[in-house]
């Protein structure tokens, strides 16, 4: 199964994969990060590009730094790099979970977070997970560097606010409070390993009641969104499983069932509720995480 | 089309060709290269036959293009054995029966090789998730756990590991120890939902 023919650039810094799209440009260009989405494509003649610029190579855009309030994210940092940095698991978890579930070990391995918000696949893990994070995306074009806010970020099914001449060079996640917790819950294609529907969701609490929460979920609309009547809910409730199930309840009380997602795998009927199932199950996830720290006073 | 240069490190040995951009490392390894271990099953990411270490991690060889893995370091099943020895993984299969057709086992072996090098002493869900990328039509994948853990004990030089112990009394047969799983149904279609 060999792809169609196509032009193949490799670069090796920022400024050169910007240098390649505008010499190419005209022509039909896709960018090559980790692969895992575009060789699919083109495999079975649903991409035919032009020319592929390899940005997979470029060091400035992997690794994981961390400061005081936040992790800045290479574009090219792969899922088996989140999953396996226990800062990333501690300061964001619901991030960090959403990207242990992607697909399989091999996928993980190869798989990029820069190609994977990039691509805007509505069934991508890490679209409710940007979302409940909190997260902004950073993008450079030929004018420079822009901040992109996760919430603004996604338009619909594989269009975001990216301009054609932009790379997405990293994101940004906030770090949690101390009192803070996270979760992912996902109900996975059996074959795929894709999610059907997956939420994100991160309570801030002050260790008895939770303060504010944010719920974001992806596959459910063509694009992540953020479950607010469930963020509403959740706001100055007790840390208890029963202020969990009836916000979850209301989880899908504002989308627009015209609108939500309907396949071979779930109607949009079924997809609603399992929507509020798997939120329930992101919410109580979470929960778990507060009773399973160690108390405030120990640290 | 142009081709590329490129230079790929196989188990060792420093190959250096030209290839077509489309080029898949599956079909290079096999046809240029003949490292023909490497199967190829569905071609599309699912199935986990191609599975190689790129740079010391697995991945699917029939989703990497050739000239992506230009200067990457790469293992196939080829390069498990060395001089003349089978790697531990390579006894495991032998030892606990872990393939029947075959088919798969080379995939198998190298998604099992990046979770031992890893942690050595894993459990039964953490060998499970290390091989789910992998797909197996013959085994139904009890026996090819059981030869990770084989290799898992064999690695850490503990020959007592779970799933080794040979009867010697009736005559040197291996046997293992099934544990016995009682699933709760209704349990189970929560899960399902
Ligand atoms: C078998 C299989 C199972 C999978 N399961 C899951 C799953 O469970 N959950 C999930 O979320 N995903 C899953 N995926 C998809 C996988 O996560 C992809 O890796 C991801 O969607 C794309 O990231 P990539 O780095 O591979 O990007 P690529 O495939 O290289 O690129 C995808 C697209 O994004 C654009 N792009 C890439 N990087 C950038 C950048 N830095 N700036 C601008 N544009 C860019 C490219 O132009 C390209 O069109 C699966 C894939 C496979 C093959
Ligand atoms: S041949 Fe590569 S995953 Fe099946
Ligand atoms: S042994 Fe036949 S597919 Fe696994």
């Amino acid at each position: 199964m060999y792809p169609p023919e196509f032009e193949y650039e490799r670069a090796d810094s920022v400024e050169h994969a910007l240098e390649l799209m505008a010499e190419h440009e005209g022509e039909e260009v896709e960018l090559l990060a980790g692969g895992h989405s575009l060789l699919p494509t083109l495999k079975s003649g649903l991409a035919t590009p032009d020319v592929l610029i390899d940005i997979g190579h470029i060091d400035a855009m992997t690794g994981i730094e961390s400061n005081g309030e936040g992790f800045s994210i290479g574009a090219l940092t792969r899922y088996a790099d989140i999953d396996g940095s226990a800062d990333v698991w501690e300061g964001a978890t619901a991030f960090a979970d959403a990207a242990h579930h992607i697909g399989d070990v091999q996928v993980r391995n190869r798989g990029t977070v820069g190609g994977n918000i990039a691509h805007a696949d509505p069934a991508s893990d890490l679209g409710g997970a940007l979302l409940a994070s909190g997260g902004t995306v950073i993008a450079q074009g030929p004018d420079g560097e822009r901040e992109i806010p996760g919430d603004d970020f996604f338009m619909g099914m594989y269009a975001t606010a990216l301009e054609p001449e932009e790379l997405l060079t990293r994101i940004e996640l906030p770090k949690m409070g101390k009192n803070d917790v996270g979760a992912y819950a996902k109900k996975a294609s059996p074959s795929s390993g894709y999610p059907i529907v997956g939420v994100a969701a991160v309570l801030e609490t002050n260790g008895e009641e939770i303060e504010s929460a944010r719920v974001g979920a992806n596959n459910i609309m063509d694009h992540g969104v953020r479950l607010t009547p469930t963020e509403d809910t959740l706001a100055g409730e007790p840390l208890e499983a029963e202020a969990m199930e009836a916000a979850a309840e209301v989880a899908t009380d504002e989308l627009d069932d015209v609108m939500m997602m309907e396949d071979l795998q779930a109607s949009a009927e079924f997809r609603a509720q399992l929507t509020r199932v798997y939120t329930k199950r992101a919410l109580l996830g979470a929960l778990d995480r507060i009773e399973s720290a160690p108390p405030a006073a120990a640290d | 089309m142009t081709e590329h240069d490129i230079t790929l490190t196989v188990n060792g040995t420093e190959h250096d060709l030209s290839v077509e951009p489309r080029t898949l490392l599956a079909h290079t390894l096999r046809d240029e290269l003949g490292y023909t271990g490497t199967n190829v099953g569905c071609e599309s990411t699912l199935c986990g036959a191609c599975t190689v270490h790129m740079d010391g991690d697995a991945v699917k060889a029939c989703t990497v293009l050739s000239v992506q893995a230009d200067g990457a370091e790469l293992q196939t099943v080829e390069g498990l054995r060395e001089s003349g020895t089978f790697h531990p993984i390579q006894e495991g299969f032998q030892k606990e029966h872990g393939l029947q057709c075959g088919y798969c086992t080379p995939g198998m072996m190298l998604a099992a090789t990046d979770l031992l090098e890893e942690n050595a002493d894993p459990n039964e869900a953490e060998i499970r998730e290390a091989i789910e990328g992998n797909l197996c039509r013959c085994t139904g994948y009890q026996n090819i756990v059981n030869a990770v853990e084989y290799a898992g004990a064999k690695m850490r030089g503990d020959d007592s590991g779970p799933g080794t112990e040979t009867a010697a009394a009736d005559g040197g047969v291996p046997t293992t120890d099934y544990e016995v799983v009682k699933i709760d149904e209704a349990a189970k279609m929560e899960n399902d939902i």
